[in-house]
């Protein structure tokens, strides 16, 4: 086991995937030339071509649409959006083409692409620079939706959707990328749907995700200090969501707290909570807490900004309320 | 949104408590778990914490007020939060009105029995449910039909009175409340003796606790045929082990010889759970309990208490005594919990400092026996044919005879010297 990046992780499973498949190529907003934005793509440029790793003009939709014409003409594209954000741009060709042409055309074209993104604040990038809005995609029936919490999962995940022949989207979250884990040695890869217990307990389970996994597994530290086990499920895919291992956890604690940096409204917290009260009903005991950022647009101001997302506090706090 | 305090149930029998004191004013900040209130009851004066975190925006009910349980007393919210009570006009000291359902409140009032200007609509939430309703988590009402229990029986200790799963668990572990304890003291009463002035009699009135005590200890003797069995026990192994123990442990964490009997005990009730039981004569059966929640009785100014820890078969000894000093500090000091005196399952009486060989304590319906300990001294005994000085304690069990016969209680005696007179096997 190597313990490396979240950038090296993810690194790792381009490299890994495109030398093994000539099919998979890369294309993006300085991904090559200049080795990408967050420098996940160093080095791929001089060691695969042009061809394969390919610089785009400032355009997003052009990006997601060259994407899509050329998983459904055999190619498996991974196409790199600099930030989520800028998925907006090209939002017509995510939701009414990728997430849509395999059902509206019966079956006859398959799209095997991926659309790195890069989502979340705490960076001081501003309002429009800064936003999680995962939940918003996981909305669309025929788009995966993907955002892992460790460099293992990152890995494990990115080469199954590179190898999926569904279009999905893998969001990484930028303050992540230099978080260290364990990675397995050799080859392997992590099945999409489905959720893991990453901390196990019993007094309380915390769903979350993404950088989520981070702020709760600090919280569950400090928790543990006063005695308090809490149990992390990481949901590591919001669509498909694996409810399972949520629902296990919960029928043991009988109280949940449900992180995520995205805003509270319509977000993974109201999503999951429902859930839980459909199918868990009878083993609540305690109002479902949602921890989220504040409904504002993100501040650029570095206490403000702070202020409006999700922290270590706010999550014990948010313990103590459904104990 | 304003919330509704509401005076709890803090026990099975409890039906109304006296407001002593108001922790916290009008207009001042509470916090989630803070003291909110002081209320005695039959057993003790306990703390009522709040459920809410919030300004306290008005006290329903004056200082020295008895108020029957499930009546509002105070109302929680924000800062300059207005608060509309139909109750307001009402004499809070009766209770009942302010506990009336918000709709039916609203729907009954008349020009005679409400003040016009303060009608509006009533506080929005935290009135408690109508009669006959009850909080209760899903989780909560499932596990209570499950089991068959009425909630209404059950004390909700969640936000606004709501029963919530450890109020079930916490009413199953008590077969009926605990009460005040005949036993005797774990350390000296705190009243000092008051001087005898020659030919004048002096009238005490019974406080509460007293009269509580009176009344279960009165019942107990009438009605619950006792027998007792006493065991001579080897205790230089335990004070040696205890000697070894102290020496590592801070001033503060010091484990008393009472602690090692707790233990002891309740190690001993898990092979012996027919001891570790109450007898329900309306359906003719013996419950062995599920649970071992061992209790002690403290000596508290006014009468005494019995202090109880949960599970105690499967806590360690420095668990046992820290959780027994704390709650003793409590009863002491007039702020115990509810908790802490209720649900116990066997309880242990010890009077070792005050130099007792031994004595007979009165079993604490509905338990089925109570353990007697006198002191630990120094005599003569007999060992191999030879005078020797050897280190003893004897202790009396009193037993229920309608739950178990001499030999049962012997034998439970046997199964203590076995962890006492080895008391390595307490700590492992």
């Amino acid at each position: 086991m190597a313990r490396i990046t979240m950038r090296e992780a993810i690194s790792q499973a381009l490299w890994e995937e495109m030398e093994r498949d000539p099919k998979v190529f890369i294309l993006g907003e300085e991904v090559g030339v200049w080795g990408g934005t967050y420098a996940v793509t160093k080095g791929f440029y001089d060691h695969f071509g042009g061809d394969r790793v390919r610089d785009t003009p400032i355009a997003e939709a052009v990006i997601i649409g060259a994407a899509i014409g050329s998983a459904m003409t055999g190619l498996r594209p991974i196409a790199e959006l600099m930030t989520i954000n800028f998925a907006f741009s090209a939002m017509d060709h995510i939701v009414n083409e990728s997430a849509k042409l395999h059902y509206m055309f019966a079956g006859q074209f398959l799209l095997p692409m991926v659309i790195r993104a890069v989502g979340g604040g705490g960076r001081q990038l501003g309002a429009t620079h800064s936003q999680t809005p995962d939940a918003i995609f996981a909305h669309f029936p025929g788009l995966k939706v993907v955002a892992p919490g460790t460099p293992e999962d990152a890995k494990g995940l990115l080469k199954s959707a590179i190898r999926s022949n569904d279009p999905i989207l893998f969001i990484e979250h930028a303050t992540l990328y230099q978080v260290r884990g364990e990675v397995p040695d050799g080859e392997y890869t992590t099945p999409i749907g489905v959720s893991k217990v990453q901390r196990p307990g019993k007094d309380v389970t915390i769903v979350t995700y993404s950088k989520g996994l981070e702020i709760s597994t600090k919280a569950a530290d400090k928790l543990a200090g006063e005695g308090i086990e809490a149990e992390i499920v990481d949901l590591r895919s919001l669509r498909p969501l694996d409810m399972g291992p949520v629902l296990e956890s919960f029928k043991k604690t009988n109280r949940a707290v449900i992180v995520e940096e995205g805003w509270r409204s319509f977000g993974v917290g109201s999503e999951v909570s429902a859930r839980i009260y459909e199918e868990a009903f009878d083993y609540v005991d305690a109002p479902i807490q949602r921890v989220a950022q504040k409904e504002v647009p993100l501040p650029y101001n570095r206490t403000l900004e702070q202020m409006a997302l999700p922290q270590v506090d706010d999550v014990i706090k948010a313990v103590k309320e459904v104990l | 949104m304003a919330e509704t305090v509401i005076m709890p149930k803090l026990g099975f029998d409890m039906a109304e408590g006296t407001l002593v004191r108001w922790v916290v004013n009008e207009g001042e900040n509470v916090a989630k778990g803070a003291v909110l209130a002081e209320i005695e009851t039959d057993k003790a004066t306990v703390e009522v914490e709040s459920s809410y975190e919030g300004v306290v925006l008005r006290h329903l009910v004056q200082q020295g007020t008895v108020v029957p349980v499930n009546t509002p007393i105070a109302v929680i919210g924000a800062q300059g939060e207005k608060v509309e009570l139909q109750a307001e006009g009402a004499p809070a000291t009766q209770g009942a009105p302010a506990a009336q359902p918000a709709k039916e409140a609203q729907a009954d009032v008349s020009p005679q029995t409400a003040p016009t200007a303060e009608l509006a609509k009533p506080v929005e939430a935290g009135i408690p449910a109508p009669a006959g309703e009850v909080r209760a988590s899903p989780l909560a009402k499932k596990m209570a039909a499950d089991k068959k229990i009425d909630l209404r029986q059950v004390r909700g200790s969640g936000p606004g009175g709501r029963v919530v799963c450890k109020d079930i668990e916490m009413f199953l572990s008590q077969p009926q409340p605990a009460a005040a304890r005949p036993a005797a003291p774990v350390t000296a009463p705190m009243a000092a003796p008051v001087a005898i002035t020659p030919g004048v009699d002096r009238q005490v009135p019974l406080t509460r606790l007293r009269a509580a005590i009176g009344r279960r200890m009165t019942e107990s003797v009438q009605q619950v045929p006792h027998f007792y069995v006493t065991h001579e026990y080897d205790m230089a192994a335990v004070m040696e082990l205890r000697k070894q123990v102290n020496a590592l442990l801070p001033e503060e964490d010091k484990i008393s010889v009472n602690d090692f009997i707790v233990k002891a005990a309740a190690l001993a009730l898990l092979e012996y759970p027919n001891l570790n039981a109450s007898i329900d004569l309306q359906k003719e059966q013996v419950v062995q309990h599920g649970s071992i929640n061992v209790g002690v009785a403290v000596a508290v100014e006014s009468g005494l208490l019995t202090v109880v820890t949960r599970n105690t078969d499967q806590k360690p000894i420095r668990q046992i005594a820290a959780e027994t000093r704390g709650m003793v500090e409590r009863a002491r000091a007039g702020k115990v919990r509810t908790e802490d005196i209720e649900g116990s399952t066997f309880t242990i009486s010890n009077l070792g400092m005050f130099d007792v060989d031994q004595f007979t304590a009165i079993i604490n319906p509905p338990e089925a026996a109570i353990l007697a300990v006198g002191s630990v001294k120094q005599v003569p005994v007999v060992v191999d044919g030879e005078l020797r000085v050897g280190t003893r304690m004897k202790a009396t069990l009193s037993v229920d005879h309608r739950v178990s016969d001499g030999a049962e209680g012997a034998k439970f005696l046997q199964a203590l010297a076995k962890t006492l007179e080895s008391p390595l096997r307490l700590i492992l």
